[in-house]
């Protein structure tokens, strides 16, 4: 089968720096792909260069097969759906607005529905009519991920959808992701709660300093030497009633 | 929908008004006879100087309103105004160059050259904006291209051998509808129409920069041809209108603001009543122009200014809500 997302050793350059170093990478339809990483480590430019966002000084970045550098806005679009980390919105349009904009190409009508219902999927269905910036920012979060819902690509790549917002909203995104890829999408998230990465992905990536140094079950990713020598924590996944958690410390240097 | 119908009806009162009042006062009679015979005198006066003046205003104020709702759009910053980035500047450059080499005696002369530099402007930045997205960058880009065309305009003054050059220069950079041809609105209406076809093909494009270059970049819209249409159709609406009235501030950043409130922050629904606020600005900034008894008839681009900062800030006070970022 093909995938719906691959990079082959795929380099990034700003400047003189590699802030993305040789790093390979395959996600299939079904499964949910948690990056995680320190900050800095690379995560939002491993996203990028997947989805053609960010150029690639060597290596390859592929969607359902096809170099990315090749696709063009409308078909890449088919492929892809994207919700960056940046959650700044330019004007005050209603909440209901900005979720459709996941179907910009379809006629209005049908956006609005698709739109109404997402927002229904994380639980702002009251709010529809209001204004995104008289929102909270949690809130506005969630209308946010509502529009990449609206997208319905077979690809949803989310770059901290977490992050933000409360507990149970945390739990309620993370849900409709599982949703999605039950449905058959492939999903790539980066996340900066282990233990909620753990819980809830299938695969984590481990990045540090550019490059991916892990890559596997949550359990075979997140090994204790991983823990300490890329996040600086001394400790380990547990399996609580819960799913995963981490149970860790700060390590002495 | 409501709101354009409203913003019509008010225009169609106010191009009536600046119709009928004028420096000359007319009678009932001379009205009567002004619209039974156009070529009688007082017909002149109404058809060959009064009609063309209010339609001049007229298609500036919307050439600048349509202009200012798409720059406010593109940056995504309730700031920008159809001269943001540098193009009126460069127009305005245009224009002096061509007073001050003489070439304000051909007719058409001037509004040519200004026409010209804003092109080159619009041209410049079409393809800054192509490799520059972060609105950011553009804003900077376009302070630099103002300043730099004004610094320029000034080298003019510096350099000009006779002060009645330079009181031309001046007097035609304060912006001014008076004194239009029907022959003039006409050359100018060519590139006004094809930057608002323009505008209105990046409409959906707008809208989806609400949300920041990088979602819009994987919306699946052609953000590039989108993108270039916005900054060519401003260029267009905005150098055509200081080709025809000189460097009229406030309409362009006020008209969208005015509208805001009726049509929603949707910048794309902006776009028709922003023209139609922007027109409905300068025809009665023009008709203010005309009655306020001064020794010297106060020039377009003063009342705007005069009126509109004002104005400006108090709107920007009650709008404060509907764009905080």
């Amino acid at each position: 089968m093909t995938a719906a997302l691959s990079l082959h050793e795929a380099t990034v350059r700003r400047g003189d720096v590699e802030v993305l170093r040789g790093a390979s990478l395959t996600v299939q339809a079904r499964e949910v792909v948690g990056v995680v990483g320190p900050n800095g480590a690379g995560k939002t430019t491993l996203l990028r260069a997947a989805l053609g966002l960010a150029r690639l000084s060597a290596g390859r970045a592929d969607l359902a097969g096809r170099d990315v550098a090749s696709l063009d806005d409308a078909r890449r679009a088919d492929l892809a759906g994207y919700l960056p980390q940046e959650r700044r919105v330019g004007w005050n349009l209603p909440a209901w607005r900005i979720a459709s904009l996941g179907a910009a190409r379809k006629p209005p009508a049908l956006a609005q529905a698709a739109a109404l219902k997402a927002l229904d999927r994380v639980g702002l269905s009251g709010l529809a009519g209001r204004g995104v910036l008289d929102l909270s920012g949690g809130e506005r979060a969630r209308v946010l991920l509502a529009r990449l819902l609206v997208t319905g690509a077979p690809l949803l790549v989310a770059d901290e959808p977490a992050a933000g917002l409360d507990p149970d909203a945390q739990l309620l995104s993370l849900e409709l992701f599982r949703e999605e890829a039950a449905r058959g999408a492939a999903v790539v998230l980066t996340l900066h709660d282990l233990g909620l990465a753990a819980r809830t992905c299938d695969r984590l990536v481990v990045v540090s300093a550019g490059a991916i140094v892990a890559d596997g079950a949550p359990r075979d990713a997140l090994t204790s030497a991983v823990l300490r020598e890329v996040f600086g924590l001394e400790g380990a996944l547990e399996e609580t009633a819960a799913g995963l958690t981490l149970a860790a410390r700060r390590a002495r240097s | 929908m409501k709101l354009n119908l409203l913003l019509v009806a008010a225009l169609l009162v106010l191009l009536a008004l600046g119709l009928l009042l004028g420096e000359t006062a007319l009678s009932a009679a001379q009205y009567a006879q002004a619209f039974g015979d156009p070529a009688s005198g007082p017909g002149e006066i109404l058809w060959a100087i009064r009609a063309p003046r209010v339609v001049a205003a007229a298609v500036v104020g919307a050439a600048l309103g349509l202009a200012g709702a798409v720059m406010q759009g593109l940056l995504r910053n309730p700031l920008a105004d159809p001269g943001v980035l540098g193009v009126s500047a460069g127009a305005g450059l245009g224009a002096s160059l061509a007073i001050a080499l003489g070439l304000a005696a051909i007719p058409g002369g001037t509004e040519a050259a200004a026409l010209a530099a804003a092109l080159a402007t619009g041209l410049l930045l079409t393809a800054l904006a192509a490799r520059f997205r972060e609105p950011e960058t553009l804003i900077l880009f376009g302070v630099a291209l103002s300043a730099f065309a004004g610094a320029l305009t000034s080298l003019i003054f510096n350099l000009s051998p006779s002060p009645v050059t330079t009181a031309e220069i001046l007097s035609w950079l304060m912006g001014s509808v008076a004194n239009r041809s029907w022959s003039d609105i006409g050359w100018e209406l060519a590139p006004m129409t094809l930057g608002a076809v323009l505008c209105v093909y990046a409409a959906r494009g707008l809208v989806m920069l609400t949300l920041g270059e990088e979602t819009a970049a994987m919306s699946g819209l052609p953000m590039g041809r989108l993108r270039a249409a916005a900054v060519a159709g401003a260029s267009l609406l905005t150098g055509a209108a200081v080709a025809m009235a000189g460097i009229i501030g406030f309409v362009g950043l006020a008209a969208p603001h005015l509208v805001r409130a009726g049509a929603g922050a949707d910048p794309a629904k902006a776009l028709a009543p922003s023209a139609l606020a922007g027109a409905l600005l300068l025809t009665a900034a023009d008709i203010a122009a005309r009655m306020i008894p001064t020794d010297q008839e106060l020039k377009l681009g003063v009342v705007t200014a005069l009126f509109g900062a004002p104005l400006f800030a108090l709107i920007a006070w009650r709008a404060a809500r509907s764009w905080r970022v």
